[in-house]
């Protein structure tokens, strides 16, 4: 089956990440395939490189960021959701006037209707958040 | 590279649902959902809006949040009917509950019990709640 995944919560505050997490490499493993992984509201702190939890805590964003490169996931976050809460890429550092960027490895920033498209072409979106 | 809202591609049209459950303030969720409906409107989607628990707010009539330093956003809801999006349903406990009646909404609504919103939830190819 082909699902969407719609993450709409940041990480370590809400376990909407974690579970998206498990579900992902849950269906992966049973040999479903996920089109895409769109990060919406405070999901898009899920793609900050900058994030540094303690060493014995797991590091939610590497962990994404490897998924994407082991099973070439498409990891989408929100544009409008970034710029409000601060995750840029190149492209929307200079854009933006900003002093850096912070996405990390495996993420892409794009617009929402990569997550209308996504419904559009997968059989289930399923959506983790509250 | 055409976008893919201008693909005239047969049977492409999807059954999008978007629960909307928070009230227009406090939280950001009804302002981002908003602005995923009005992109779905746009990629031509058969779109339904669900109003249901404190979500009903979302549709009070003379919303004045300006003092807590918010834009007004309900206006937006006016103007769903300019996209196409006319399907607007109301869980009628979650009205009951609140003390609201039809009267105290800016735009038309179907009131529903939750079987009825139940049925129609089992009718959609996506649901997404907010």
């Amino acid at each position: 089956m082909k699902f969407a995944v719609q993450i709409n919560e940041g990480p370590y505050t809400h376990q909407a990440s974690d579970s998206a997490y498990n579900f992902i490499v849950a269906a992966l493993e049973k040999g479903h395939e996920i089109i895409r992984v769109f990060f919406y509201h405070d999901g898009v702190n899920n793609a900050t490189r900058f994030t540094t939890p303690p060493q014995d805590d797991r590091n939610i964003v590497t962990r994404w960021s490897e998924l994407a490169e082991k099973h070439n996931l498409d990891m989408v976050v929100c544009v409008a959701a970034a710029q409000r809460r601060g995750i840029a890429d190149e492209g929307e550092a200079k854009r933006n006037g900003l002093d850096a960027d912070n996405i990390a490895p495996g993420f892409r920033i794009s617009g929402l209707g990569q997550l209308v498209e996504a419904g559009i072409q997968s059989d289930r979106v399923v959506v983790f958040g509250d | 590279m055409s976008e893919p809202w201008e693909d005239e591609e047969e049977g492409a049209i999807k059954k999008f649902m978007f629960i909307n459950r928070k009230a227009p303030y406090g939280t950001i969720y009804a302002l981002e959902s908003l602005e995923v409906v009005l992109i779905s409107a746009a990629f031509d989607q058969d779109v339904s809006l669900v109003f249901s628990d404190d979500g009903v707010f979302q549709l009070k009539k003379d919303q004045d949040p300006e003092s807590i330093g918010m834009k007004n956003f309900s206006r937006t809801y006016r103007a769903l009917e300019g996209y196409d999006v006319e399907k607007l349903y109301v869980d009628k406990e979650s009205m009951e509950e609140r003390g609201l009646t039809e009267d105290d909404l800016l735009v038309d609504v179907e009131m529903l019990s939750k079987e009825e919103l139940g049925n129609l939830m089992n009718e959609q190819d996506v649901v997404l709640s907010f």
